[in-house]
C-alpha cells in the first residue's frame, strides 16, 4: 500500500510544481466570485417574481441556479482528471518516466492506483469544495435550498470519480492527446446522449430513450450527473417545468445506479491493471 | 550456438531458450546467457540485434515469449527479481520537476533501501559516486542530458542491487563521464555486483568486460571472454619484404614456417602472435547490418 501513496504522492507533487493546484485555486476564486455576484444580481433582479403565487416560484431559483452549478463543477472537474490522467500510463511509458519506477518492486497495479489516487483527490477534491461554495452562496444569497442540495454532492464526486478510472483505462491503450480526446468526446456525448432522453420521453420515442438509458449504463458519469439533478429538483407544481441542467432534466438513480457505478469504477480499474500488467514496455 | 556459462551453482542471472517476438518481428530467438556475482558482461551487437529486448525481459519490463530467465534466484520480473535489480533504460526520463536528491529518495522509498539518516548517507554516497554531488539540490530539466545519465546510474544502484541491467549507461557522457562510470563499475564488481552491460562502445567493453556476448538478430552468435575471443589463432612475421599475416597457424608449427621462410632467403625480424580486436570481430560476424537494411 505504501507504494501506492509513493506515486500518488509524486503525482501530487507534479501537480503543485507545474502550478496546476495554483491554476485551479485561482480561477475557482474567480468563478466563486463571479458566482456570488450573479448570485446577488439574480435576486434583486427578480425579486419581486418570487414572490408570485404565494412563493410558489421561490424554490425554482436556486435549484436552477445549483443546477447550473452542478454542470460547470463536473465538467470543470472532468476536464482536470482527464489533464491529470490521459497520459499516465501509454504517454508516460512512451516518455521513459515509468520504467524506472516499475523496475523497483513496484507492482504495475500500485502504479495504476497511485495516479488514479493522485487525480481522484484533486478533481475530487475540487467538485467537492466548488459545491460546498455554490451551496452555500446559494444559501446565504436566497435563504432557502432544495431539500436533497447537499445530498448532490456524492453524485457528482462519483461522476467525476468515473471520468477518472475511465481516462485511465484508454491510458493504457492510447497515447496521450488521444486519451484526452476520446475521454473528452465520451463525455459529451454522454451529455447528448442524456439531452437525447429528454427529447425521446417528451415526445415518446421509445428508440431514443433505449439508446439514452443504454450510454447512460456505458457512461455512468451522466447518469449520476442526472441523479444529482433529480436530488436538486425542487418539490412542487412547477418542478415538472423545470430543467436544471443546460442539457437536459434530472433523472433518479437511486440504490441501483451507486452499485453500478462502484461495480464499474472497479470493472475499469481492474481493466486498465490487467492491461498494463500484460503489456510491453 | 555460443553461449557464455557461469559456473552453474554460482550464476546471479541466467537466462535460458529466451524467445520474443514483437508482431512479425523475432527480437530473440533462443537466447542463452549467464552472469556470475562480481562479473561484468558486456552485450554487443547491432542496433536492433535484440539487446534492449533481452536487457527488458531481464528486468521485467517485457514478457519473453518462451525460455527462462531467473534474476538473484527468482523468476525475472518478479517481486523478489526486481528487488535485487538495479536498471538504466537506454530510453528514460525523471520528472523534470525533481531535484536530484528528490528522484534518489523517491526511489529509495520504492525500493525500500534505507531510512532516516542512512537514506540521506546512501543518496549523498551515490551522488559522490557518479560525480553529482555539487548537483544534489539541482532540477533534472535543468540538468545536462549527461547529469542525467549519471543521475539514472545513481538510481540504478539504490539498495546496493545483486544484479545491475545497464542499457548504453554512457550514450550521452563525455570521456571523464564514462571513465567515472567505468570506476563505479569497476567498484560494483569488486562488491560481487553482476554487471549487465549493453553498450555499442568497444572500446570500454575491452576495458572493463570480464566476458562479452555478441548478438545478432536475436542469437547470440560469440560469447566468451575478451581474451579468449580476441586470441589469435596464427602469427605475424616480419620479413625483409614486409609483414605477413599467417592465419590458422598452431604455435608447434611457427619453428618450421620460420625455418621455411629462411631456407626460401628471407630475413625473419620479428614473429609475434596474431591478435584481433573486438571490432575485428564484431566486423566478421556482424558486419554492417544497418546499411543492409
Amino acid at each position: 500500500m505504501s507504494d501506492v501513496f509513493v506515486i500518488a504522492r509524486l503525482a501530487l507533487q507534479e501537480a503543485v510544481r507545474r502550478r496546476v493546484l495554483a491554476v485551479v485555486a485561482v480561477l475557482t476564486v474567480v468563478s466563486g466570485v463571479l458566482y456570488v455576484i450573479g448570485c446577488v444580481s439574480l435576486k434583486n433582479h427578480i425579486h419581486g417574481l418570487l414572490e408570485i403565487g404565494g412563493g410558489v416560484v421561490k424554490p425554482i431559483v436556486p435549484a436552477t441556479l445549483l443546477g447550473l452549478a452542478s454542470f460547470g463543477t463536473l465538467f470543470l472537474g472532468s476536464v482536470l482528471a482527464v489533464f491529470l490522467t490521459a497520459g499516465a500510463v501509454r504517454g508516460d511509458v512512451d516518455r521513459g518516466l515509468v520504467q524506472p519506477l516499475v523496475v523497483r518492486p513496484v507492482g504495475r497495479g500500485a502504479y495504476l492506483a497511485g495516479r488514479a489516487l493522485a487525480a481522484i483527490v484533486v478533481s475530487g477534491g475540487y467538485v467537492v469544495v466548488i459545491s460546498l461554495l455554490a451551496t452555500a452562496v446559494t444559501r446565504v444569497v436566497f435563504d432557502q435550498l432544495p431539500s436533497g442540495a447537499w445530498s448532490a454532492l456524492p453524485d457528482l464526486v462519483g461522476a467525476v470519480c468515473i471520468v477518472t478510472t475511465l481516462t485511465l483505462l484508454m491510458s493504457c491503450l492510447l497515447s496521450t492527446v488521444a486519451t484526452g480526446i476520446s475521454v473528452l468526446m465520451a463525455y459529451g456525448a454522454g451529455l447528448i446522449a442524456g439531452l437525447l432522453g429528454e427529447v425521446g420521453r417528451a415526445f415518446g420515442a421509445t428508440t431514443v430513450t433505449r439508446i439514452a438509458n443504454t450510454v447512460s449504463y456505458l457512461l455512468p458519469f451522466e447518469a449520476l450527473y442526472r441523479d444529482a439533478l433529480s436530488r436538486l429538483s425542487p418539490a412542487g407544481p412547477l418542478a415538472q417545468l423545470v430543467q436544471l441542467g443546460p442539457l437536459g432534466g434530472a433523472r433518479a438513480g437511486g440504490v441501483g445506479l451507486w452499485v453500478f457505478a462502484v461495480g464499474y469504477l472497479v470493472a475499469c480499474l481492474l481493466v486498465a491493471a490487467w492491461l498494463f500488467g500484460r503489456s510491453d514496455l | 550456438m555460443a553461449t557464455l556459462q557461469s559456473p552453474a551453482h554460482t550464476a546471479v542471472v541466467r537466462a535460458s531458450g529466451l524467445t520474443k517476438t514483437y508482431r512479425r518481428v523475432q527480437a530473440l530467438r533462443g537466447v542463452d546467457l549467464e552472469v556470475g556475482p562480481g562479473q561484468v558482461v558486456a552485450l554487443l551487437g547491432p542496433n536492433g540485434a535484440g539487446k534492449s529486448t533481452l536487457t527488458k525481459v531481464l528486468c521485467g519490463l517485457v514478457r519473453a515469449d518462451g525460455g527462462t530467465a531467473s534474476v538473484a534466484g527468482a523468476a525475472a520480473g518478479s517481486g523478489p527479481a526486481r528487488a535485487h535489480t538495479g536498471y538504466l533504460a537506454e530510453l528514460f526520463r525523471f520528472p523534470g520537476w525533481l531535484t536530484a536528491t528528490e528522484v534518489l529518495a523517491t526511489h529509495q522509498r520504492l525500493a525500500r533501501s534505507a531510512a532516516g539518516a542512512a537514506a540521506v548517507a546512501e543518496r549523498e554516497q551515490l551522488l559522490a559516486e557518479v560525480g553529482l554531488a555539487q548537483a544534489a539540490d539541482v532540477r533534472v530539466e535543468t540538468m545536462s542530458k549527461g547529469m542525467q545519465q549519471r543521475l539514472g546510474l545513481a538510481q540504478a544502484m539504490i539498495g546496493r542491487p545483486a544484479v545491475l541491467l545497464l542499457d548504453e549507461p554512457t550514450s550521452a557522457l563525455d570521456p571523464a563521464g564514462r571513465h567515472t562510470v567505468r570506476e563505479v563499475l569497476a567498484r560494483a564488481r569488486a562488491r560481487g555486483t553482476a554487471v549487465l552491460l549493453n553498450t555499442h562502445l568497444l572500446g570500454e567493453v575491452e576495458l572493463l568486460a570480464d566476458a562479452v556476448v555478441l548478438i545478432d538478430a536475436g542469437r547470440v552468435v560469440a560469447a566468451g571472454t575478451v581474451a579468449a575471443l580476441t586470441q589469435g589463432t596464427g602469427v605475424v612475421i616480419e620479413t625483409d619484404q614486409g609483414q605477413v599475416e599467417h592465419r590458422d597457424v598452431a604455435r608447434s608449427d611457427v619453428p618450421a614456417l620460420v625455418a621455411r621462410l629462411v631456407a626460401e632467403g628471407r630475413q625473419v625480424f620479428a614473429v609475434r602472435p596474431h591478435r584481433s580486436t573486438l571490432e575485428d570481430l564484431y566486423l566478421r560476424l556482424v558486419g554492417d547490418r544497418e546499411s543492409q537494411r
